[in-house]
C-alpha cells in the first residue's frame, strides 16, 4: 500500500481560506488601531485554571540548572503585563496548547486570537467581537442574539442556574445516560446540561452571546456585586460551537491572589500536581493594569464555520497524530 | 482488574458496563473551554448488538472487558450445542443457540468461523463471508415470473432459504453471501 500519511489533512483550498482569514483579522485590527504583539509560548509559570492542563518541555544551556517550562494555554497573563506597561489596546494570534484535549472540536494545539480593549467595557467588546467575526467571515449580515446565562437556562430548561441547588441540576440531567453514576459539583452539573442539552442549538444562523456567568465560573472575570452576584464574562456561540470567551478583566491584585489560591486548592483536590503560578503577572497587577475587557477566540473553529467543516482535522494541515 | 481511563477511549475498545461487555462505536470529547470535560460515547452491547449512548466524566476509569476474537473450525451440533475446534491446538469449545444467532443458517461442518470470546466463552459466531451449500429443495421447473427476475426460493442443506435464479436446481451447489443472505453464483464441489 502506498504511504499517504505525509499529506496534509486539510484541503489546500481550506489552507488558503485560513490565510485569507488571518489577513482579514490583521486588517480589522490595523483599521481599529490595535497593536499586534507576541508573548512567550514557553514560560516558567503553568496555568492555574483547574479545567486546563499545561504541556511541558525543558530548557537547558542558559547558565542555570535545567528547568521545566510550560507551554501557555492562553497568552492572557503576559498580555496583561503589557497592558500594565502601558501598551494600550493589543491583540495576538498564536498557537496555544492544552494537554488531554482531543475530539472533533478539540486539538491539543490550536490557534487563538486574543485581544484587550482598555477603553471598552465587556458589553461593548461583545459588539466588537461580532464586528470582527462578520469581517473575518465576510458575512456583514450576521445578526446578534444576546442572552444572559440565567436566561439561557430558564429558556431551555426552566431552571435558574444561579440559585438552583445541585439536587435540582442532577434531576434536570436525568435524561442524559450515565448521569446517575456521575459525581459532579454545581458547576459540573451546569456544564453537563449546557453541553448536552443547550449548546448544539446556539448560534444557528446568527451570533449568540451568552453573558453574566455564575461567580463560581468567573475564571479571571470581575464579579458584579448585585443581590445575586454575577461574573462579567461572556461566550460567543456560532453553529452550535463555543467560539470565544471574554471577560471584564479582574484588576484587583488581592482578589486575583485569592482566585489563584482557590484554583490551586481545586487542582490539589483533583489530585493534580502543584505547578508554579505567574508571579510576574501578580507583580504587574500590583502596579496596576487599566480597567479593560479582553477576549479569546478560537480561529480553527471560526475557520470550520467559514469552510463548512464538521471536524477540526479538516482545517488543520497536520493533526497531532500525523505531526 | 484491567481498566481504561476515558483518555484511552477510542472506537473498538471493549469495556464492561452494567455487567455486560460493550464495544465503543464512537467516542466524542466534549468540554466547555473553562469547564468540566466529558466523554460522550456510543457503545454496542456485544451480547444483544444494541447501540446506546452514555456520557462519562472525563478522567474516570471503566473496567476493561476481556473480549478476544479468534478463528475456529465448526465440528458438529447435537441440537442444543454447537462444537468448535482450534485446528492447531485441537482445543474445543461449545456455543449455545444465543451465541450462534443467525449463523446457524450458514455454517457447515469443517467451515472456519470467526468467534468473539468473552471471558473465554463464545459471545458471537461469525460465518465466513461466503459459503458453498447444496440446494436440498427448490421448485424444479422454469415456471414463475421470468420477466420480473425475482427467481424462486430454495432450501439449503443447513435449512436456510435463499432466492435463486430459475435455472438453478435441487442437488446443485451454490455460493451465498452470508452478510446479505443473497445468492452469488453456482459453485463447483471443492
Amino acid at each position: 500500500m502506498r504511504n499517504d500519511t505525509w499529506r496534509p489533512s486539510a484541503r489546500l483550498e481550506v489552507l488558503r481560506a485560513r490565510a485569507r482569514l488571518l489577513g482579514h483579522i490583521r486588517g480589522f485590527f490595523a483599521d481599529a488601531g490595535v497593536m499586534e504583539v507576541e508573548t512567550p509560548i514557553a514560560s516558567r509559570a503553568a496555568t492555574t485554571d483547574p479545567a486546563l492542563q499545561s504541556l511541558q518541555t525543558s530548557l537547558s544551556g542558559t547558565g542555570t540548572k535545567d528547568r521545566t517550562l510550560y507551554l501557555h494555554t492562553s497568552p492572557e497573563l503576559p498580555m496583561k503585563r503589557l497592558l500594565a506597561a502601558g501598551s494600550g489596546p493589543i491583540f495576538q494570534i498564536c498557537k496555544v496548547f492544552r494537554d488531554g484535549e482531543r475530539g472533533h472540536l478539540h486539538h491539543p494545539e490550536f490557534t487563538l486570537l486574543e485581544w484587550y480593549r482598555p477603553s471598552l467595557g465587556y458589553r461593548a467588546l461583545m459588539a466588537e467581537v461580532a464586528d470582527l467575526v462578520r469581517c473575518a467571515l465576510d458575512r456583514p449580515e450576521l445578526s446578534v442574539q444576546q442572552l444572559s446565562y440565567r436566561e439561557l437556562f430558564l429558556d431551555h430548561l426552566g431552571l435558574d442556574p444561579l440559585t438552583a441547588d445541585p439536587k435540582d441540576l442532577r434531576r434536570a440531567a436525568e435524561g442524559i445516560p450515565g448521569s446517575r453514576e456521575m459525581d459532579l459539583g454545581r458547576d459540573g452539573w451546569l456544564d453537563l446540561l449546557l453541553t448536552h442539552h443547550i449548546e448544539a442549538a446556539l448560534g444557528r444562523g446568527w451570533l449568540t452571546f451568552v453573558y453574566d456567568y455564575p461567580p463560581s465560573q468567573a475564571a479571571l472575570a470581575r464579579i458584579r456585586k448585585e443581590r445575586v452576584p454575577v461574573a462579567e464574562r461572556f461566550e460567543l456561540y456560532l453553529e452550535g460551537m463555543e467560539l470565544a470567551n471574554g471577560f471584564q478583566e479582574l484588576t484587583d491584585p488581592r482578589e486575583q491572589r485569592r482566585r489563584f489560591a482557590a484554583d490551586l486548592d481545586k487542582r490539589a483536590a483533583n489530585g493534580l500536581e502543584r505547578l508554579p503560578e505567574d508571579l510576574e503577572f501578580l507583580a504587574a497587577l500590583e502596579v496596576g493594569i487599566p480597567e479593560t475587557a479582553g477576549v479569546a477566540l478560537g480561529l480553527d473553529r471560526l475557520l470550520m464555520v467559514a469552510t463548512g467543516s464538521a471536524h477540526i482535522d479538516e482545517v488543520l494541515a497536520f493533526p497531532v497524530e500525523m505531526a | 482488574m484491567a481498566s481504561y481511563s476515558t483518555n484511552e477511549f477510542r472506537s473498538g475498545l471493549k469495556i464492561m458496563l452494567d455487567g455486560d461487555p460493550y464495544v465503543i462505536v464512537e467516542n466524542e470529547f466534549v468540554k466547555p473551554g473553562k469547564g468540566q470535560a466529558f466523554n460522550r460515547v456510543r457503545v454496542k452491547n456485544l451480547k444483544t448488538a444494541r447501540v446506546v449512548e452514555k456520557t462519562f466524566k472525563s478522567g474516570e476509569s471503566v473496567e476493561a472487558a476481556d473480549v478476544h476474537y479468534t478463528q475456529m473450525q465448526y465440528l458438529y451440533n447435537d441440537g442444543e450445542i454447537w462444537y468448535f475446534m482450534d485446528p492447531e491446538s485441537y482445543e474445543q469449545l461449545s456455543a449455545d443457540a444465543a451465541a450462534m444467532g443467525e449463523s446457524v443458517k450458514w455454517v457447515k461442518e469443517q467451515e472456519m468461523c470467526g468467534i468473539t470470546l468473552w471471558n473465554g466463552s463464545p459471545l458471537n459466531i461469525e460465518p465466513p463471508n461466503f459459503v458453498v451449500l447444496e440446494i436440498t429443495e427448490t421448485d424444479p421447473g422454469l415456471k414463475g415470473d421470468t420477466s420480473g427476475g425475482g427467481g424462486k426460493p430454495a432450501t439449503l442443506e443447513t435449512g436456510a432459504v435463499v432466492r435463486v435464479p430459475l435455472f438453478v436446481q435441487t442437488g446443485e451447489l451454490i455460493k451465498v453471501d452470508t452478510r446479505s443472505g443473497e445468492y452469488v453464483s453456482r459453485a463447483k464441489e471443492e
